[in-house]
């Protein structure tokens, strides 16, 4: 919210500069996000006297004598056509810096430094200024939007800063408002804060005005959906005159960025910015049947707005209507048909509060945000709305722009504007803070808040004025003491009387923890990736139409389509980031990801959808293969202290012949594979990647074993190797197991080379292993080894119909 | 006799000379000290033929002989040996400028990194850790929260839903609930999460990480915030570093404030970093609010609470100089071997 110093000094005598205000509007809640100096651009511009002034011949330029004070008397040529013996003008001295504009001389190009310089052979020491060079526009300073000089009154003192007298010494403050705070939506609202914070008084503006026993007879308000507008206030101002504002007026809305229409229109956008309550005028010729009534709109209910937009309305949105006709959009704008013309005669004024939740909804379904419905939404007192159109009626007298009927309407549900009374405990506010503020402070931050504070021992009892919608218990007044008695008394302790617990993390977050640094061993990068994913990832992905993956749970209001669904696998995510590292020349590298996949039970949601923990690993580059990621699936079963076997198996996205299915103690928990060409060459990969997934919450389910020490072998152990010759269909798992069932003293199985080839068959293979074979209690005979060879070579003939290479 | 020993001392002396190697050491030592063939071994044979009066002096004479050339050759074979490893070394000279071999390990996730050591400090303070749902329904996410439906709060955070009931968690706040519903005080907890919010430019991603704190217990104050708060920045950012408090507003607490960190790259003198001011926003918090502990059936005249919410990607960003958040979610390896796990 922007607030201008000069404003805001309309109701406090502010005494501190504009650096300390900010500070001080700091420390008691009120961020400034940016305190902007109204002239910051502008120095050593002063009022310059021109005592000569001669027109350069064959051009439109004119060589000034310019007598600025103290400052020194100059030459000084100037193109303006409004220059004149005898004027005074801001003069911009040599060294001074202005607005440099464009050839028209109106769009402001940056700023510039004023140098000595010479004009068609001519000296010219300094400038004479327009308004657009000094920053200063038509309702700021009248005269000032003239495409020419500006020229400075008559009595202005020759030399001295021009600032003061443009209102360039002013500064605003951008206020950020919490939105505990609507009550601050508003200079007069945030004065109270600075009142308080700089123990000041607070001038409260006008609220008199005087009736005259005009009515326009017969006029009624009702309002039938008091639900969504608890109070409506209409007053009807006759004998207007439409006019321009007073420059006082103008330049406030101007600092603002509001820029002046009309009195009449201009008073509504001062008392909305002044009080925070928005207001609005109707035209009271165009309104029909001598009625205001308040309604929801009906089914396909059309209203054009002041903006000339049109909108088709529903019964969600709340409509101001006349006695036949929408004639407002309520909270949000006003409409065309009842618009302030310069030809007004008389004017229905309306102060309203309406429910700030129903205005939120209806500017965000029409897509239509006004500084009106950003109030609404924030939250609007019905305090506001009784003074607010108090002021509006007594700024019409003091413009003189109309006058005030007797006809004053006001629809209410019975809401008091009244403080009302809040008692509480000194000592529970105090417990509240850990530190004991003196009785007194209490009273006199209180005092300055406006709540009237009396105290009787321990009970504190305070009047919370109706604009403070947020106070509700002892909690709201401790922050209201500490926000102003100051953050920096609070002193740290450590919950002296608190019971000891004892922390850390459990059982299934350490196991994630060690997981994830057990996979960094392997030279792999943790990953995070967003929750979401793109419908074009499942088809990325080749998922058939049927895939459970594709029963992805859809946000309603996405960002974008690519981030619409939650994540059914991780797969995509993983490979999209693989692909985007070798876009970026990063050609081989490990990547691991742990994060959730979302299964819904039903679809629209009805209830929470199972949320899986779920790893994803991803390799790329030309040293990577099936086997290397089969590694690090192995380095995650010893993290987790399970076994993991391995079953060929088929997976959409990956290569038919280079994938498994990971099995863990009978239960399918994931695959790993290569990825296919396809995909690839979709991601426009440039080398090889595979991919791994494991369900981590299916795998948390399953028996798992646990670090623990085996004693080592009393006796010394025996390896052999043996090269086998089979037929081109048996697997390594097949070989292993027979081995592995036949002989409880083998401890250790090691393939170490494959050959196909003369001399073997060429329906054969050869694969050679190393077998490790560990005595138990006793050792071995000098022979046992050797029996224990010839059996598992006798049984893997039977079995598997293989034999020792010869 | 002591010609014939002479003779062989200088045959030894003689024959030394030459030798270069270990081998040709042993070879020529064979000559003289082999135990059977050896010319001094073979000189006790003549034992015999010496007079016996003699023999001892004989016997002492050969015994000198072999220690004085067993030593002449220990101390030749000491030298060649040395000279040989001399050699051996120099040829086994490398070049120590060429690189090492690679010993390539991964680094956790940077948030992970933040993660871990914000559960480590608050571990050590009696903080037990509990997982948030990402999917979460609007009664734990905001109506719990002291947050209902036309609560202006609620535009604070842009939502996104996904049903009218489900949402995606747009705070960890909801973790608060969902434990003072299962366990009664004390509670020290921190929830870490994924939260989402419809906001997506250089500063904010729509998906990012919070860590919520939550102590309920008897007379819980301010002063116990603070001070609590000092610990954590002190262990995060370095002894010395101090918060300070000031106002805010949350639905969920009652008093608010925001906490800022004096700036740990000036140390408050101001400088870029906390763009001059000598502090920077770390974290929200405040005094758990009444309506929420009532809420979840505990009584706010018996018990009080702290609560805060770190924002991970901000203090992970802070701590390592990264400038934009979305580097964080890119998977970029140039990006992720630069924060090595810490």
């Amino acid at each position: 919210m922007l607030v201008p110093l000069s404003w805001l000094k309309e109701y406090v005598d502010v005494n501190v500069s504009a650096e300390e205000l900010e500070k001080k509007l700091f420390s008691c809640g009120f961020e400034v996000e940016e305190l902007k100096e109204v002239g910051k651009d502008v120095s050593n511009v002063v009022v310059g006297y021109v005592e000569e002034c001669e027109p350069i011949p064959e051009t439109h330029l004119h060589v000034c004598k310019v007598n600025a004070g103290s400052h020194g008397t100059f030459q000084v040529c100037c193109g303006a056509d409004n220059v004149q013996a005898g004027g005074k003008y801001p003069v911009a001295l040599v060294g001074a810096s202005v607005y440099a504009t464009a050839k028209d001389h109106k769009t402001v190009e940056g700023v510039m430094t004023i140098k000595k310089g010479k004009l068609r052979g001519y000296d010219s020491e300094g400038m004479l200024c327009s308004g657009v060079e000094l920053g200063v526009s038509e309702d700021m300073f009248p005269g000032a939007g003239y495409n020419g000089l500006l020229v400075l009154p008559e009595d202005a003192e020759v030399g001295a800063d021009v600032k003061p007298i443009l209102g360039l010494d002013d500064y605003v403050f951008d206020v950020s408002i919490t939105a505990n705070r609507p009550d601050c939506q508003s200079i007069l609202g945030l004065a109270r804060e600075v009142a308080a914070v700089l123990d000041l008084p607070l001038k409260e503006p006008s609220y008199e005005y005087h009736e005259t026993d005009v009515k326009k007879d017969g006029f009624t308000v009702s309002v039938s959906a008091p639900e969504l507008c608890p109070r409506y206030i209409g007053h009807y101002v006759y004998d207007v005159q439409i006019g321009e504002s007073p420059l006082w007026m103008k330049r406030r809305l101007a600092l603002v960025g509001q820029s002046s229409i009309s009195n009449i229109v201009d008073i509504t956008n001062y008392v909305m910015l002044e009080q925070g309550q928005p207001m609005h005028a109707f035209d009271s010729e165009y309104i029909e049947g001598n009625a205001i009534c308040v309604r929801r709109a009906g089914e396909g209910e059309k209203i054009t707005t002041l903006d000339e937009q049109e909108y088709t309305l529903n019964p969600n949105n709340l409509v101001i209507c006349d006695g036949v006709k929408p004639v407002a959009l309520a909270g949000v704008m006003g409409g065309l048909n009842s618009e302030i013309r310069d030809t007004t005669k008389a004017v229905l004024f309306e102060s309203a509060k309406f429910a700030r939740d129903n205005i939120r909804k209806t500017a965000r379904a029409l897509g239509k945000r006004t500084d009106a419905s950003a109030k609404y939404e924030k939250g609007v007192d019905e305090y506001s709305t009784v003074h607010a159109m108090k002021r509006a009626l007594h700024l019409i007298e003091e413009l003189g722009c109309g006058k005030v009927s007797s006809t004053h309407l006001d629809v209410n549900t019975g809401n008091s504007i009244k403080p009302w009374e809040m008692k509480v405990s000194i000592q529970k506010v105090n417990d509240v803070l850990g530190i004991e503020v003196p009785t007194q402070d209490v009273l006199h931050i209180l005092s300055n808040l406006n709540f009237a504070p009396e105290v009787n021992g321990d009970e504190l009892k305070i009047h919370v004025p109706a604009y403070r919608e947020d106070m509700d218990s002892y909690p709201d007044v401790a922050e209201e003491v500490i926000r102003m008695y100051g953050y920096e008394h609070v002193k740290p302790t450590f919950m002296p009387d608190a019971l000891v617990t004892t922390g850390g993390m459990n059982a299934k977050q350490r196991r994630e923890l060690k997981l994830k640094k057990d996979l960094c061993t392997t030279g792999a990068y943790e990953c995070i990736h967003y929750s979401f994913f793109s419908p074009s990832d499942l088809d990325l992905l080749r998922l058939p139409k049927s895939a459970p993956e594709r029963r992805a749970i859809k946000i309603l209001n996405p960002i974008n389509e690519e981030l619409s669904l939650m994540r059914t696998t991780l797969a995509a995510s993983m490979l999209n980031a693989i692909s985007r590292n070798q876009k970026k020349g990063n050609l081989s590298g490990r990547l691991y990801e742990i994060g959730k996949k979302f299964i819904a039970k039903e679809l629209p949601l009805t209830d929470y959808p199972d949320e899986r923990e779920t790893l994803c690993i991803g390799i790329f580059g030309e040293k990577e293969s099936f086997f290397t990621l089969k590694g690090m699936a192995q380095k995650v079963a010893e993290s987790l202290y399970v076994k993991f076997d391995y079953v060929p198996g088929k997976v959409s996205f990956l290569h038919p012949y280079q994938t498994a299915t990971i099995v863990c103690n009978g239960t399918e928990i994931g695959y790993l594979g290569k990825v296919a060409y396809p995909v690839a060459e979709k991601l426009d990969l440039r080398t090889d990647a595979y991919l791994l997934e494991i369900d981590l919450k299916t795998l948390g389910t399953l028996p798992a074993g646990k670090a623990s020490f085996e004693p080592l072998p009393k006796f010394p152990g025996e390896s052999r190797d043996l090269a086998l010759v089979m037929s081109k269909e048996i697997t390594c798992g097949q070989v292993e197991d027979c081995i592995q069932k036949n002989c409880q003293y083998v401890k250790g199985i090691k393939l170490f080379d494959k050959y196909e080839g003369a001399p073997i068959p060429p329906t054969k293979k050869s694969m050679a292993f190393t077998i490790d074979f560990v005595p138990g209690q006793e050792p071995f005979e000098a022979d046992s080894v050797d029996h224990f060879v010839k059996k598992i070579l006798k049984n893997l003939k039977n079995q598997l119909d293989i034999d020792l290479r010869s | 006799m002591s010609e014939r020993f002479d003779e062989i001392k200088q045959e030894i002396l003689d024959g030394i000379g030459g030798l270069a190697s270990s081998k040709a050491v042993y070879e020529f030592k064979k000559q003289f000290l082999d135990s059977k063939a050896g010319k001094i071994g073979l000189l006790m044979k003549e034992m015999k033929n010496i007079a016996p009066e003699e023999r001892a002096s004989f016997g002492k004479g050969v015994n000198d002989l072999k220690e004085w050339a067993q030593q002449r050759f220990t101390d030749l074979d000491e030298m060649i040996k040395a000279k040989e490893l001399e050699r051996r070394y120099e040829q086994e000279k490398i070049d120590v400028t060429e690189p090492g071999e690679e010993m390539k390990s991964g680094n956790l996730h940077p948030i992970t990194q933040m993660r871990n050591e914000i559960i480590d400090v608050f571990s050590g303070m009696g903080f037990e850790v509990f997982e948030n749902k990402e999917i979460e329904n609007d009664y734990y996410n905001f109506t719990a929260l002291n947050t209902p439906k036309d609560h202006p709060a609620r535009d604070m955070q842009d939502t996104f839903y996904l049903s009218p009931e489900f949402l995606l968690a747009t705070q960890t706040s909801a973790a608060q609930i969902h434990t003072m519903e299962a366990k009664k005080p004390p509670i020290k907890i921190l929830c870490p999460g994924k939260v989402f919010r419809s906001d997506d430019d250089a500063t904010h991603s729509p998906m990012f990480h919070q860590m919520e704190g939550l102590v309920v217990d008897k007379k819980i104050t301010l002063c116990d915030l603070k001070g609590m708060l000092d610990v954590f920045v002190q262990k995060i950012y370095g002894e010395g570093t101090t918060t300070r408090l000031r106002p805010s507003y949350f639905p969920f607490t009652e008093p608010s404030v925001e906490v800022d960190v004096s700036c740990f790259e000036c140390g408050g003198k101001g400088c870029k970093l906390c763009k001059g001011t000598g502090w920077i926003e770390i974290l929200g918090a405040g005094i758990v609010n009444r309506k929420v502990l009532q809420n979840c059936g505990i009584d706010p005249d018996e018990y009080s609470g702290l609560a805060f919410g770190i924002g991970l990607e901000r203090a992970t960003m802070l701590k390592y100089g990264i400038n934009n958040i979305k580097l964080l979610f890119e998977s970029d390896i140039k990006v992720l071997e630069q924060i090595d796990n810490n």
